[in-house]
């Protein structure tokens, strides 16, 4: 078998970080190449680099040994390379065929030749055994499943050599999973290179021939399948020193019981059984899209569970959420958490106005307990630092005193030394008797921080674990092997 | 502040101008008149800054306006028993098609953009089939005093205004306004902190609606009776809020300057008439200030800010591209 991709050396940099470094990645045709890591190792840089959405710094990549040109996602198309993104990229008003055709449409005495588009996407269709939809079908009728068998079609129809595919399973149902696996192992007969983004292991040895490990952006293996096991997988994704300080865990065994879910299910999760005391930090961990945002903006009641018992109360909304004493410091500071042109002071009294309640001391008592340096309430948030603004964003839920507060990746885009002082402020609220729930994809911060875990997985809670527990073990719950 | 004070300074200079041109503008009575002038338009600014800074549209205001007189004119007739229950009415029903806008606009989820120029049609429409094109009906002296009248040296509009202003500078510091600018900056971010955000933006709509009315007060009186009296009211009162610096699409500028804003262009229509520029130019002027004033708003006053912060700040404050809103 021939090679069809090789990758040396890629590096490259984003200001600030360092995203890939020294990376090689060869696939051969008719192979189906897994590329795995944890959040943030890398994969999807690599991907875009491929795509030639990004320019890397350092490196070359071959394409049937011919040398592909950077710089627009067009080169990387004409040289043969198909990517798949998971956020799927069809035009939902047109048909099958003009989705398929899109930007190089046959055309005959100067029209658009639909006759030769519909004949070619109804044959590939057939070729691929698909028969539960046709080519003037309109896209946004089709279900996601179908809309991947769209994209393999319009990745066929230009010849490509190389398939990417980018999580192809996060957005389908379990039965449509196989229907993809079948497509897969099509693309492998057809002698095309496939490489394969997951980060579930269950696919990666159901369909793989051999796997690349990625960890902080360096590769750290590639192994044929079969002599690889789920337990060396894991050691190879994770593993690593941990050099980083964290506050001591919880001196007092947990209070009251604060917060209690019985049976918490919506349309993104199901069965969530959980208490949270006062006192303690619960981690919860979780790949993308497990719906670790989904749990914690259901107990907050911005999207409420509507199954399940719920004590005190289930929150039907945001303000019902926070009258029940829930505070939620979102994933995203910039678009969910703050009003970026607008003062300290106006941010970190939003929730007690909305409330129509006063908070509790001055603003500057505010700011200094949440160590915001300098205290400067009229600043506007948008000039503070990452670590700064997220004290603002405390700041607001303790002018009302929650009794339960929701992190979702609480020191996202935060540095380093921030890092640390958002810990300790997290731990002393949870001294302080607060009930704190704190998801991370960051594994050695949930594990420093929680003094206990839980792990998300398809929308349920697939394993609860005791402090301390190993990164392996969480990523062998939340992988699901 | 500092995006506030370009347009103070750009309205001292045509204070100046003008008075070059005309000394009387120097004396009392000669400012007060140009104060009075200038009433009714910076009172539905003031409502217009509402709306914008919560991140939408009012382009009903105008057709608003001369529904307004021109029922108050009908309902009257001469009549000064039936002033003060009138003068009630209208400022309900300013208050009713504010809540209209704000309810379709939030509930029903129509861009405010469409509600309003489908409010300002209807309006417009109701006011035809209502008067057959020639207003009927009369308003009494006590009604017109409101919009002409002096009490003492100072004319009634102006003491309104004044009214209005601490009013609205007083809301803008409340709770109410700190939510109202935040629910404009993010919406979502609002949401998430427990702000009504439909119930916040819909009050900004009420007192547009409301503010017009009182407008209508003022120019019933001051202009008198007819079916023309609010036409491009609502552009004059965009382009004053924009002028003034608040930034389409919500979050950013002060009331104060929106009211600035309204008295530079009534200042600016002063100028070229005292200059004898045909007042068919007003309208094109108007258009240039717009456009104007927000392409300066959108490039350059953000970028210029933000290093102005990012040189004078004594600590690591990193200038955030996203500010680039919008």
């Amino acid at each position: 078998m021939g090679l069809v991709l090789r990758m040396t050396g890629i590096g490259k940099s984003f200001p600030g970080a360092r995203v890939l470094s020294g990376v090689d990645l060869e696939v051969a045709a008719g192979e189906v190449h897994a590329l795995i890591g944890e959040n943030g190792a890398g994969k999807s840089t690599l991907m875009k680099i491929l795509a030639g959405v990004h320019t890397p710094d350092e490196g070359t990549i071959e394409i049937e040994g011919r040398a592909l040109a950077f710089g627009h996602p067009l080169d990387a198309q004409r040289a043969g390379v198909s990517i798949i993104y998971q956020e799927l990229t069809l035009l939902p008003e047109r048909t099958v065929a003009e989705n398929v055709f899109l930007g190089r449409e046959p055309v005959r005495r100067g029209l658009v030749d639909r006759e030769t588009m519909e004949r070619t996407t109804a044959e590939l269709l057939a070729s691929l055994g698909e028969d539960s939809f046709g080519p003037r079908d309109l896209v946004r009728r089709l279900s996601v499943a179908q809309q991947q068998v769209v994209e393999i079609v319009k990745a066929l129809s230009v010849d490509a050599r190389i398939v990417v595919m980018d999580e192809p399973t996060a957005a389908l149902a379990e039965h449509e999973v196989e229907l993809l696996y079948r497509l897969v192992r099509q693309l492998r007969e057809r002698g095309i290179a496939v490489l394969y983004i997951s980060h579930r292991l269950r696919e990666i040895f159901d369909l793989a021939d051999r796997v690349t490990v990625l960890k902080d952006g360096a590769k750290v293996a590639t192994e044929p399948i079969d002599r690889i096991t789920t337990a060396d997988l894991v050691r190879l994704m994770v593993g690593r020193e941990l050099t980083d300080y964290y506050p001591p865990r919880a001196q007092r065994p947990p209070g009251d019981v604060l917060l209690a879910v019985r049976g918490g299910g919506n349309d993104r999760l199901d069965g969530i059984d959980l208490e949270l005391r006062a006192g303690e930090i619960v981690g919860v961990a979780g790949l993308q899209g497990a719906g670790r945002t989904e749990l914690v903006k259901a107990l907050f009641g911005a999207e409420p569970f509507t199954r399940g018992e719920m004590t005190p109360r289930r929150p039907r909304s945001v303000r019902d959420g926070i009258a029940a004493g829930i505070g939620l410091v979102t994933e995203d500071r910039k678009s969910e958490g703050l009003a970026l042109h607008q003062s300290v002071r106006d941010n970190a009294l939003l929730v007690a106005r909305a409330r129509k309640g006063r908070a509790g001391g001055t603003v500057l008592q505010l700011l200094e307990r949440v160590r915001l340096a300098p205290p400067r309430p009229e600043q506007e948030v948008r000039y503070l630092s990452g670590g700064n603004q997220q004290k603002v964003v405390l700041a607001k839920w303790l002018t009302v005193a929650p009794r339960v507060l929701l992190f979702d990746e609480p020191t996202r885009g935060v540095d380093v030394g921030a890092k640390a002082a958002i810990h300790e402020l997290v731990r002393e609220l949870a001294d302080g008797g607060m009930a704190v729930l704190m998801v991370s994809s960051e594994l050695p911060e949930l594990i420093g921080m929680s003094d206990r875990i839980l792990v998300l997985r398809d929308g349920r809670i697939a394993g609860r674990l005791p402090a301390g527990a190993t990164e392996e073990a969480v990523m062998e719950l939340a992988a699901g092997s | 502040m500092r995006r506030t004070l370009p347009i103070f300074g750009v309205l001292a200079v045509l204070l100046v101008a003008i008075a070059v041109a005309n000394p009387y503008f120097l004396e009392l009575p000669g400012f007060l008149a140009f104060v009075k002038r200038a009433a009714p338009l910076a009172i539905l600014a003031a409502g217009q800054y509402f709306v914008i800074v919560s991140g939408e549209f009012d382009l009903s205001v105008g057709s608003l306006v001369t529904a307004e007189v021109v029922i108050a004119a009908r309902l009257i007739d001469g009549d000064p028993g039936a002033t003060w229950p009138v003068i009630a009415l209208l400022l309900v029903l300013g208050a009713l098609v504010g809540l209209v806008n704000g309810a379709v606009t939030t509930f029903l989820r129509v861009p405010s953009f469409i509600t309003t120029l489908g409010m300002m049609l209807i309006l417009a429409g109701a006011v035809f089939l209502w008067t057959g094109g020639a207003p009927r009906g009369a308003l009494t002296e006590q009604f017109r005093t409101f919009g002409r009248g002096d009490l003492g040296p100072v004319p009634w509009s102006v003491l309104i205004l004044l009214a209005v202003v601490a009013a609205v500078v007083l809301l803008m510091r409340a709770d109410f306004g700190r939510t109202l600018v935040a629910t404009g900056d993010n919406p979502g971010a609002a949401a998430l902190s427990g702000v009504r955000v439909p119930l916040t933006k819909t009050i900004a709509f009420v007192l547009s609606g409301a503010s017009a009315a009182v407008c209508a007060i003022l120019l019933g009186g001051f202009a008198g009776v007819s079916a023309q009296v609010g036409q491009g009211l609502e552009f004059q009162a965009i382009t004053a809020v924009v002028l003034g610096g608040v930034v389409l699409g919500g979050g950013r500028g002060s009331v104060v300057a929106a009211i600035a804003g309204a008295f530079t262009l009534e200042a600016l229509f002063t100028l070229l008439n005292l200059y004898g520029i045909s007042g068919a130019l007003e309208s094109a002027v108007q258009g240039v200030i717009l456009i104007a004033a927000i392409a300066l708003g959108a490039l350059n006053l953000p970028a210029w800010a933000a290093r102005a912060r990012a040189t004078n700040a004594t600590t690591h404050t990193t200038p955030d591209p996203t500010h680039a809103k919008g």
